[in-house]
């Protein structure tokens, strides 16, 4: 199987995409957090919070859509607390995310248990179909038809989260809260809120990534689910130099390599050039790409400028 | 002829900060159309009452009415609203976003959908003619002047709206030509019917530009002036409450055993991003018993100079020597402390000590090598809190006890703290870096003592400070920096203030040190 | 609507700092019992049958005891590490690696090939851990030092990478030509061993090694210039820089220290519990590690209290979930409460709440 067979395979680009959903929106959810200044290590846990939450609801009769909204809810509840705790009390971001991380996982697997005590194949539920009716459009079709409609939530969601933050007053009052608080304050801003404010939506959208796994990817929820997605999200924000569209761009080339390495370790057969590795060596690679990404634009990397610093009213 | 509106009324302002009585019951008037300044040393609580103004702080006593109306406390939108517009001594501006983001944030309301770019482009170039105030509105603001990024403050204040400006310190960051074309702005103001209030501490720019002045004291207003009706020397006693006699240097006997104790030759730093270097072509040498000053406004090369001299950074180009061996310069700031240099850095808090460890701790810390603190790895507790206790009573350093986090002193006693511990080396050359900013009076002075007496031992200090009556009162040699550049190098005899202000804007011919 | 501001002690009192942890730990087990009420059972019986799973009997202790071995070095790992504001979240790599590295000295080439004496080997595979996970985290550490990259995602995707790379020598090089198809590696040699502590229990002598690394750290911190850097580079970096002391070599030898911490971590408990690596030979020590390093203030010796807490509440909830219906779980719920309490209680101790008028 050639190179140029593989790239241009509907089924590459499906896979694609699907791999890329989770990320796109984890992305953008990291993207508005850090925009406003805080770094939010909580996503992983978010998002496994976010995928039980989900599935948790649909199990229980609710519309899938609804599961979704339920996901980013349980996502919000987490995000106000990290916000609680690094804007209002103003403690180390980085400690509070992981402690966040922690908590949203460990509550979600405790809930699972509590409700399913004793259960061993996890139940499933009926999930959102592919969009067989986008066949038709030309060029992308196929493509489009293998996905779920919570991917063209993702792909919406690039260009309105760049229009809210380019384009409209409150979305210049969260990157200047990112950038310098003292200066939004002194324009009669109120910095603690807009920034709780990005935190939890930002949260939301992370909880809506986590719902994807159990609403589309898969149909049921279970442990170590996420393995390390939202970590991944965090490495990405920085390729992106913290703007949508870069962001779309990182999740898209991430998902590639990541639907090569499913492709090689199915497909048996490697691909010409390819030394014969063993599979571990392929599951590496997202990871390893993730790291040199971070390295590669380390030296250039515009951060906001009041990133990770709290931030308190009349202390200048 | 009937008395102008007036614009603001203080009635009785008084903060606290815990045990600090920041502002005791000040009550002030502002009419229309008028410059009142604001004067008074640092700390005097002329900042606080501004920032209770703007609501940033809330004041523990006392009401405030803008134009007849009175002002809800703490809440900066509502005193933008009312029309006070500020211009902050530290510029309130976000480097990564253009002109036009930093004067547009939050004037629209935050629910709309699109910002109005279009319309507000229109007015900022309108505001930009009214007044005289250039900016280009996609230009980024990091990549701005300083004078420039001042100009964009201001408009943002006159964007809102304005009725009445506050200017704080807006001179601190300035040349004099700059400051020139500033003090027209604010006529303009006046002659537009805003009015303005004007902190500052320089006794001839208040002289310069207002109309009348009222005096800050440890909290209090001791006094209201008209300006035209009085004069520096008084308002320099009120201001101060007796007659100060600041320290200053004697003439010095012509050293005849005068060596040199740093010399810089050609030394060059380059930007680290490229572009304009931050030093060019420095020739400089500081003898002993010598104290030479830096002066300059803020950023034109000072930084990089204090960091080669203190091991921060190593020249581009050139080279620098040490004492009449000409020994190479170290290379890392414990270097340079072991080759006996005494370094006292800009911000005590953020360089000068580590603020969660002990007193006795930070007395020592530049002394880890020598074996009565440390032998074997291990710290000599004792070695070290007994050489810690003798600096602090060298030194007159206050503090409940040696082993309290640093942090807990008070700048002075910390000031005290850092400059005795390069001082108590006896070192034979001493970098002082804005020694006494933000010191009180008394610690000034003793500050200025301590220089002047390592000076008569035989030390060469080189002093950068932006306080030219400091740098007159102390230096034998005056240097000016601009832009990178040793604008001039001459014995303080042959300098005036103007002089010196001209040089710091590039205009004096070049000469050799 | 009320606003408060937050006020810095100037000097917080030994007894607050003290007392924080206490505050923190009373309030986790308050608030957890909510999720216990949640999950239908009696309150005070599961809270009695946490404790005393946990500590109530000599079995229960020696479980707690083993349990807290590999915490206590993972712990001092981070404690050391954040103490320097470097965040090591990459502990479990460098357990994993650290017992890879021990097991490849000391039972791959058994002493019977390598011809050295047993307490050589002893020494040499002990050395071997401390490198192994010394290396791994001074490369996420010259990343942050040279390049200015954020430690915490380095370390953490690191992890992934390790796990993948142990499994790749379980499956491969390292793999247990007597184990039947399970992943598992070469056995230690059994005269590497470590003794037992309690008979007929899984505590070993481990957990000496772990007491008197914390006791030793603690004297080092406290008593050398070295720790008189850490701490100071922890504290200020800037000031540290200008002061004369050497910023990167003490970040660097400081990522090397909490490195070998964690790998030594991998080796004892490799020596002293299970003689194989196996991929599930820790259910997130090294994450576990972060936790209990806050928990102890980043303290050496309130690593040691931390670490039996958080052991102790992991062998109670499993034992008490035995006999109870409530999922064990809430031994990780417990742990990331404590933290993020512990956090709010320490920075209630340092600074007061004031009201704004």
């Amino acid at each position: 199987m050639e190179w140029i067979d593989l790239l241009s395979s509907a089924p590459f680009w499906i896979a694609v995409l699907r791999l890329a959903t989770p990320l796109i929106l984890g992305t953008l959810g990291v993207l508005l957090c850090e925009r406003a200044g805080v770094l939010n290590l909580g996503i992983e846990g978010i998002m496994v919070a976010g995928a039980f939450a989900g599935w948790l609801a649909v199990y229980l009769g609710a519309p899938l859509w609804l599961g979704v909204l339920a996901a980013a809810a349980a996502g919000a509840v987490f995000g106000l607390l990290h916000a609680g705790l690094t804007v209002s009390l103003g403690l180390s971001q980085h400690v509070s995310g992981l402690g966040v991380t922690l908590l949203a996982t460990s509550l979600s697997y405790f809930a699972y248990r509590v409700t399913f005590p004793s259960v061993n194949t996890p139940p499933t539920i009926q999930p959102f179909a592919e969009m067989k009716f986008l066949a038709g459009v030309p060029l992308v079709g196929p493509v489009l038809a293998g996905q779920t409609p919570m991917t063209l939530l993702a792909l919406a969601a690039v260009p309105l989260v760049a229009w809210v933050l380019n384009r409209t007053p409150l979305g210049l009052a969260v990157r200047m809260v990112g950038e310098n608080p003292a200066a939004a304050e002194g324009q009669g801003l109120p910095v603690a809120r807009l920034r709780t404010g990005a935190v939890v939506a930002g949260s939301a959208l992370m909880g809506v990534a986590g719902s994807f796994l159990t609403l589309a990817a898969f149909n049921a929820f279970f442990f170590n689910m996420v393995n390390g997605r939202g970590w991944i999200c965090v490495a990405l924000v920085v390729f992106a130099s913290w703007r949508p569209g870069k962001a779309l761009l990182g999740a898209l080339i991430f998902a590639c390599f990541d639907a090569l390495q499913l492709r090689l370790q199915q497909g048996g057969a490697s691909l010409p050039g390819l030394p014969e590795l063993p599979y571990q060596a392929y599951l590496m690679l997202p990871y390893i790409l993730s790291i040199l990404a971070l390295v590669a634009v380390a030296r250039r990397a515009a951060y906001p400028q009041a990133l990770m610093k709290p931030y308190r009213k009349g202390e200048r | 002829m009937t008395q102008p509106p007036i614009a603001l009324r203080l009635s009785g302002i008084t903060k606290r900060f815990g045990s600090l009585l920041a502002n005791d019951a000040i009550s002030l008037a502002l009419a229309q159309g008028e410059v009142l300044a604001l004067l008074g040393e640092n700390g005097a609580g002329k900042s606080t009452l501004v920032s209770i103004l703007f609501g940033h702080y809330v004041a523990d006593a006392g009401r405030i009415e803008v134009f007849g109306q009175p002002l809800p406390p703490g809440r900066p939108d509502a005193a933008l609203a009312a029309g006070i517009g500020m211009v902050h001594q530290h510029f309130t501006l976000a480097d990564n976003m253009t002109v036009l983001d930093n004067v547009m944030v939050g004037t629209e309301p935050l629910w709309r959908p699109a910002s109005r770019r279009r319309q507000a482009r229109a007015r900022l170039a309108e505001l930009g003619r009214r007044f005289g105030l250039a900016a280009d509105p996609d230009a980024r603001v990091g990549t701005l002047s300083v004078g420039e990024k001042q100009r964009v403050e201001i408009l943002k204040a006159l964007y809102r709206g304005a009725r009445v400006l506050i200017l704080d310190e807006p001179t601190a960051v300035l040349t004099p030509q700059e400051s020139q074309a500033l003090f027209a702005t604010l006529r303009e103001f006046v002659a537009q019917g805003l009015a303005v209030i004007f902190i500052s501490h320089k006794l001839d720019e208040v002289m310069a530009v207002s109309q009348r002045v009222a005096v800050l004291r440890q909290g209090r207003l001791v006094a209201e002036r008209a300006t035209a009706g009085t004069s520096a020397a008084e308002l320099a006693e009120l201001m101060v409450g007796r007659k100060v006699v600041m320290p200053r240097a004697d003439a010095a006997e012509p050293a005849a055993q005068a060596s040199p104790v740093v010399r810089l030759a050609q030394v060059c730093v380059n930007a680290p991003r490229g572009g304009v270097p931050l030093l060019c072509g420095i020739d400089l040498t500081v003898h002993t018993h010598e104290i030479v000053a830096v002066a300059g406004v803020a950023g034109n090369g000072q930084q990089a100079l204090v960091s080669l001299l203190t091991g921060l950074r190593q020249p581009s180009e050139g080279a620098i020597r040490l004492g009449p061996e000409s020994a190479p310069a170290p290379s890392t700031p414990a270097g340079w402390t072991a080759a006996g240099v005494g370094r006292v850095p800009e911000d005590r808090h953020h360089e000068g000590v580590i603020g969660d460890n002990p007193v006795w701790e930070n007395a020592i810390v530049e002394d880890l090598g020598d074996r009565r603190f440390a032998r074997w790895g291990l710290l000599r507790a004792r070695a070290g809190r007994e050489h810690a206790r003798e600096l602090a009573r060298r030194f007159d350093v206050r503090a409940a006890s040696l082993d309290v986090r640093t942090r807990s002193l008070s700048g002075g006693n910390m000031q005290k703290l850092v400059l005795g511990r390069a001082l108590a080396r006896e070192p034979r050359l001493i970098v002082a870096d804005q020694p006494t900013w933000g010191l009180d009076v008394g610690a000034v002075a003793y500050v200025r003592e301590q220089l002047l007496a390592a000076r008569a031992r035989g030390a060469g200090i080189l002093l950068v400070s932006e306080d030219l009556e400091e740098i007159f009162a102390l230096a034998d040699r005056i240097a000016v920096l601009c832009a990178g550049r040793l604008v001039a190098v001459r014995p303080v005899a042959q300098w005036t203030p103007a002089g010196v202000g001209l040089a710091m804007t590039g205009s004096a011919a070049t000469e050799t040190p | 609507m009320m606003r408060f501001t937050l006020e810095r002690r100037a000097d917080p009192s030994r007894l607050a700092l003290l007392l924080a942890p206490l505050a923190a730990v009373a309030f986790t087990l308050l608030a957890c019992m909510l999720l216990v009420a949640w999950a239908g059972a009696p309150v005070g019986r599961t809270y009695a049958l946490l404790f005393e799973g946990a500590f109530g009997s000599r079995f229960a202790l020696s479980e707690t005891l083993t349990r807290a071995t590999p915490l206590m070095l993972t712990g001092l790992a981070c404690a050391v590490a954040f103490r320097a504001r470097l965040y090591n979240i990459g502990a479990e790599g460098q357990l994993y690696l650290g017992a890879l590295a021990a097991v490849a000295v000391g039972g791959m080439h058994g002493g019977s090939s390598f011809e050295l004496p047993m307490p050589l080997l002893f020494a040499g595979m002990i050395a071997a851990a401390a490198l192994a996970g010394a290396v791994l985290l001074l490369v996420p550490a010259l990343l942050k030092t040279r390049l200015g990259v954020d430690e915490v995602v380095t370390t953490l995707l690191g992890n992934f990478v390790v796990l993948l790379f142990v499994s790749m020598m379980l499956d491969g090089p390292m793999k247990d030509p007597m184990g039947m198809g399970w992943p598992q590696s070469v056995a230690l040699d059994g005269a590497l061993e470590l003794g037992k502590l309690l008979a007929r229990t899984r505590a070993h002598t481990g957990l000496l090694w772990a007491v008197g690394l914390a006791v030793g750290l603690w004297l080092v911190q406290r008593y050398t210039v070295f720790g008189f850097q850490m701490r100071s580079v922890g504290a200020n970096a800037q000031a540290a820089r200008f002061l004369g002391l050497p910023v990167q070599r003490v970040t660097l030898c400081v990522a090397m220290l909490s490195g070998a911490l964690a790998g030594l971590a991998g080796a004892i408990e490799v020596a002293g519990r299970t003689s194989y690596v196996t991929l599930d030979m820790s259910p997130g020590y090294g994450y576990a590690g972060v936790v209990v390093a806050m928990l102890a203030g980043l303290h050496p010796l309130g690593v040691l209290a931390a670490s039996l807490f958080v052991a102790g509440m992991q062998v109670g909830a499993d034992s008490m979930s035995r006999a109870v219906a409530v999922p064990n779980y809430i031994a990780d719920v417990i742990v990331a409460v404590a933290l993020l309490a512990m956090l709010v209680a320490t920075l209630f101790a340092q600074y007061r709440l004031r009201r704004n008028p």
